[in-house]
């Protein structure tokens, strides 16, 4: 009976453990999986011709620069969108809001993160576009300003939660202290508060950036996909395809094994690994620890 | 002059707080805003034939029931990988783990499995499990990859659950005689379960309403039957809402409306299922 326990005992704990260490285990097996199906484009095409400005897989041209424009200003753009509203939401949640209203106001903006991307891109379509063709007089309304403002949209709910959660770790003592000093409360947002939480803010930012860049759905069905390199402001509001879209919209028609199916998990490399850098850098603001550090000490 | 001063600042907050309050305002009104839109939009297209029939006429009339039951598939199928895996992971965080370099490496790449985009996922349920150990395209394929996705939100939010349980709960049990594993499973686990249901039901959320991790691994464009096997390829809910709002001409309004109500509904559900579990707890809570 004592034997039998100390073994089950055994067992289960190696278990936990292998459980434990499995998120490395899938880590490693994406990048692996990745390299496996995409690092074969290098030998079938030139680098040069990946740097190049022309996309069109069917007379194989494998230009990769404008699926890289087209990302990167979607989502600037979409940057440009959330970080104010998402840090501006979140100093209003933990600093101004009374309580009632924050026990409304968090769930309602998890839920947006919740929405299914799919849904937004629909009422981007059926809704966001045709009011933006008409009101910005556009001759098309799928373009890269409509793909940022519902990426914003997607960034947000990121942006808000984490940032208010870096606000509210700051101890109270800091923000007595600034009143004690005749400072207003609008001032020891701007001078005390938000400095402190620099870095849990930051982190909010880049993991909301972080979001959008991987978005594929709502980007798809809204940004008109032409695959143009995007280099002029102006191209805000014309169409372009971002990486995320390009894999997605072609995947499910080339051949398993194919150049263009190679292309595309190269594709994939890069995404995977601006991904692995943002979160990186974005876990390194060593914010967790310390904020547990501080409320014990608080 | 000081007086002055003092309105000044007091001016200025006034205006600050009313700019931020706004700022608020435009960040939750679309929210709720989009939600009333696909309530009213949809409900008209909803019915008993809606739900439960299949498409016809090149999906342009019927139902939608192989989407609805497609959905549930995948996150049961999602569920079945990933809820044991990931208490399991949080397990060994919160109760095993000590604070060494591995620790950490775990650490950063439940961080980074949260942060790879859903159409690289899609990639590598493709590569893994579709193509290497051909599974196909299949439920089986698109369970495991959505599973994947899901384990860093499980993972995070159980482990926090589990922290927050009082140190003395554990000291007590083990100075009774239990084993480890033991307190963990009849005392811990038992005290942390409302938070580790909420995590669990808001991974299964993102899951349900993902469309490009199932793109290439499982999701199909139409089928006339129900999926009988966990080998079959099935339809479901967000690829047919992406499907019928960009790839069918001539679809009806009504029915596009009425499928993302459905999706919408079956994710708020969950949602408001774990909010409300959630806040329950907390109100019970009495440590």
């Amino acid at each position: 009976m004592e034997k039998n326990l100390t073994f089950r005992e055994f067992l289960v704990t190696r278990l936990i453990q292998a459980s434990g260490y499995s998120a490395i285990v899938f880590v490693a097996l994406i990048f692996f999986f990745l390299l496996r199906e995409g690092l074969p484009t290098l030998s079938e095409v030139d680098i040069s011709s990946l740097l190049s400005i022309r996309w069109y897989p069917i007379e194989d041209y494998f230009g990769i620069l404008p699926l890289i424009s087209g990302s990167l200003i979607v989502t600037l753009g979409a940057a440009l969108i959330a970080v104010p509203f998402g840090i501006g939401t979140a100093v209003y949640i933990s600093e101004i809001a009374p309580r009632w209203m924050r026990e409304i106001l968090k769930p309602l903006v998890e839920l947006l993160g919740g929405l299914p991307s799919v849904v937004l891109g629909f009422l981007g379509i059926l809704v966001v576009s045709p009011f933006l063709r008409i009101f910005l007089d556009l001759p098309t309304g799928l373009t890269a300003f409509t793909g940022s403002l519902l990426l914003g949209g997607i960034a947000v709910p990121t942006i808000v939660s984490v940032a208010e959660d870096a606000l509210d770790s700051v101890p109270r003592a800091y923000r007595e202290g600034a009143w004690a000093l005749g400072a207003t409360r609008w001032q020891t947002i701007w001078r005390v508060t938000l400095p402190a939480a620099r870095s849990g803010v930051l982190t909010a930012v880049m993991l909301g950036v972080g979001r959008a860049i991987g978005e594929t759905m709502t980007v798809m069905m809204v940004t008109g996909n032409a695959p143009v390199l995007a280099l002029k402001l102006g191209s805000l509001f014309s169409p372009v395809r971002t990486m995320t879209a390009t894999i997605a919209a072609e995947m499910g028609e080339v051949a398993n094994g194919s150049t263009h199916y190679h292309v595309l998990f190269l594709i994939g490399i890069v995404l995977f690994v601006i991904s692995l850098i943002v979160n990186i850098i974005a876990s390194s603001v060593v914010f967790r620890a310390r904020k547990r550090a501080e409320r014990i000490l608080s | 002059m000081k007086r002055l001063f003092s309105q000044n600042r007091h001016t200025i907050q006034r205006l600050g707080f009313t700019a931020i309050t706004l700022i608020a305002v435009v960040t939750v009104l679309p929210i709720i805003g989009t939600v009333i839109f696909i309530l009213i939009k949809g409900g008209s297209a909803i019915s008993w034939d809606f739900l439960s029939g299949f498409p016809h006429d090149g999906m342009r009339a019927g139902g939608i029931l192989p989407a609805i039951i497609g959905t549930l598939y995948l996150t049961i199928g999602t569920a079945i990988f990933s809820v044991p895996l990931g208490i399991a992971a949080a397990i060994y965080l919160a109760e095993y783990a000590k604070d060494n370099q591995w620790t950490r490496l775990i650490r950063l790449a439940i961080i980074n499995l949260a942060g790879i985009p859903s159409v690289v996922y899609g990639l590598f349920g493709l590569g893994l499990f579709v193509l290497f150990l051909q599974f196909g395209t299949s439920i089986l394929a698109a369970s495991l990859t959505l599973s994947i996705m899901t384990l860093p939100v499980i993972i995070s939010t159980a482990e926090e659950a589990l922290r927050s349980v009082p140190q003395s709960f554990r000291t007590v049990s083990i100075s009774l005689g239990a084993t480890r594993w033991q307190t963990i499973r009849r005392i811990v686990l038992k005290e942390a379960l409302p938070g580790i249901l909420t995590g669990v039901i808001l991974g299964l959320e993102r899951a349900a309403g993902e469309t490009a991790p199932i793109l290439f691994t499982g999701a199909a464009f139409f089928l006339p039957r129900l999926p009988n096997s966990p080998f079959d390829a099935t339809m479901a809910l967000p690829y047919h809402l992406f499907v019928i709002s960009t790839q069918v001409p001539e679809m009806p309004i009504q029915i596009q409306y009425g499928t993302a109500l459905v999706l919408l509904v079956f994710v708020l559900t969950m949602n408001l299922i774990a909010t409300v579990i959630r806040s329950r707890a907390r109100a019970r809570r009495q440590w």
